[in-house]
């Protein structure tokens, strides 16, 4: 885990290590980077097996993960979590790892089925990739890497902005070439 | 004052023009000739002339039926500008009854309201609304309560509400701001929706102003001006339409700059909610062309200072840095030097 540049704005959200917390049952979900880090927290709290359910979204199961449901794609994570957390009770703790994408969408669900965000955490696994909603027809990019990057709604050019917001689980893109239509620059890689 | 009520546009044709009147009593931000982020809070209430922005607790002017004409307009364009989270609704209810009240009692012989127990009847003549309606049942109403008293009153609203030692913008009436979206920021607390804001923040700035937002009590509401730079007088300058009015910041010359640049005032003011324990955040909006603002020698001189000097990170946030050498050389003509008075009102 690398600390947070210091230059990152207050919105940006920061992602720690998963930390066993005492709860009456751990609500669990990953994609593939992120199964890895659940694998070593339940090697670190093995008591968490007993009530840990895990949704393991686009990978395959792998034999050391317990109480797996397996989610074909983050498309059908709204009802996979509808799910799980039918009969739900208050102590609930959930327990995110995976790419920005995932875990910031994954947030966004608990969070609009009521879940407060003190029992939520997440890890980030994997790349610099990232959610993205389109500020102008509010299309969500799941997976963006390059800055600008065109806005598969629209097809507008937009810009990465790091402001980001828990309730949509996503970055803010914007029209770059608002200004000077047709002047885009070149893409590039999004920094970690 | 007998207000008379302008007919005109903040897009299209741009045919927005203040009388000589809504000139002076522009709400001129700067009260010295430089200017840096302050918790510049002062309490809401009456100052300055008779005729000014300061007098009533919910300004109206002459521009009253033009701005609601906009936003109905915006509205209909993007219903998500006017949002309210569930436990929002009472909050809601309390902003109706703070409008209501204070505008039947600042401006009688526009508004009246009628309360008999719950029932309410609400006259607004200017737009030539009488409804009658049950107090704290929104199936009395053709809207939510927020969504129907902001339908009628200048500038845009945000609701927060208040817990564990933050505020949280969980509800907002948001058509006439400066480059924010409501849809993207509902739910976000007081620094995290102002995250985007540079310097601000390790200046102490949103420290020191939520510890006193936090403790604003009823009836004893407080104010403070902020500013930017808008070319034309628009007042959906929304992240969602910039590809709509950004082509138009470029547009400035030499010739026009005096005509389209604007300076955009907001008159923000906190007022705590008695039921909910919320706080309304009303952002009135006051737009005021360069070629109207140097008709006050104090304002032309002081304005030329204060942008000519404005560190280039504001002027890149308040997004006007583009335009600055255009703005800052025409108003650089009606700055002769001459020492200027304390304070923000004409001498």
């Amino acid at each position: 885990m690398t600390p947070a540049p210091a230059n990152r704005i207050p919105s940006h959200p920061t992602y720690a290590p998963l930390q066993p917390r005492p709860g009456h049952a751990a609500l669990m979900i990953a994609d593939a980077g992120g199964a890895v880090a659940l694998a070593q927290l339940l090697a670190q709290a093995p008591d968490l097996r007993a009530t840990a359910r895990i949704l393991l979204v686009a990978a395959d199961v792998p034999p050391d993960l317990p109480a797996v449901t397996p989610v074909p794609g983050t498309e059908a994570l709204e009802a996979a979590i509808a799910g799980a957390l039918q009969g739900a009770r208050m102590g609930l703790q959930a327990y995110l790892a995976g790419s920005q994408g995932l875990i910031g969408q994954a947030q966004a669900l608990l969070l609009a089925q009521g879940m407060a965000p003190g029992a939520i955490q997440m890890q980030q696994c994997g790349g610099p990739a990232r959610r993205m909603q389109c500020v102008h027809c509010k299309t969500i990019a799941p997976d963006v890497v390059i800055d600008p990057y065109r806005c598969p709604g629209c097809g507008r050019w937009l810009y990465v902005r790091d402001h980001f917001s828990r309730r949509l689980g996503a970055f803010q893109g914007v029209c770059i070439d608002a200004e000077t239509p047709g002047l885009v620059p070149e893409p590039t890689e999004i920094a970690p | 004052m007998t207000l008379s009520f302008s007919q005109s546009r903040f897009r299209d044709d741009y045919s927005f023009a203040n009388s000589d009147a809504a000139i002076r009593r522009f709400p001129f931000p700067f009260d010295r000739d430089s200017y840096m982020y302050s918790v510049n809070m002062e309490p809401h209430r009456a100052a300055g002339p008779e005729d000014s922005v300061f007098q009533r607790r919910f300004d109206v002017d002459e521009h009253y039926l033009s701005e609601m004409a906009d936003r109905a307009i915006t509205l209909q364009r993007d219903p998500m500008r006017c949002q309210s989270l569930p436990h929002m609704r009472l909050a809601g209810w309390d902003l109706l009854e703070l409008i209501m009240t204070a505008k039947a009692e600042d401006y009688p012989d526009l508004f009246a309201l009628q309360r008999d127990g719950a029932c309410w009847r609400w006259i607004n003549r200017p737009m030539g609304i009488d409804d009658r309606f049950t107090f704290l049942d929104d199936a009395t109403l053709p809207c939510g309560p927020m969504e129907y008293i902001t339908r009628q009153t200048q500038g845009d609203f945000a609701l927060l509400d208040q817990r564990q030692g933050n505020l949280w913008m969980d509800a907002g009436m948001i058509t006439s701001q400066a480059d924010w979206s409501l849809d993207f920021d509902i739910g976000m607390n007081f620094f995290e929706w102002h995250a985007p804001v540079p310097r601000a923040a390790q200046m102490g700035i949103f420290q020191r102003a939520l510890k006193f937002l936090l403790n604003v009590q009823q009836g004893a509401p407080s104010r403070r001006l902020n500013w930017t730079m808008t070319v034309n007088p628009r007042l959906d300058t929304s992240p969602e339409t910039y590809p709509e009015w950004g082509p138009e910041k470029r547009s400035l010359t030499p010739e026009n700059v005096g005509q389209r640049q604007f300076l955009r005032v907001e008159l923000q003011s906190f007022w705590r909610l008695p039921r909910s324990n919320g706080l309304a955040f009303p952002i009135r909006c006051y737009l005021c062309a360069l070629e109207d603002l140097v008709t006050v020698p104090k304002w032309g001189r002081r304005l030329h200072r204060v942008l000519r000097d404005l560190p280039e990170d504001l002027a890149t946030y308040k997004g006007f840095a583009v335009n600055r050498p255009l703005i800052v050389d025409y108003l650089s003509r009606f700055d002769d030097g001459a020492p200027t008075s304390p304070g923000i009102f004409p001498d």
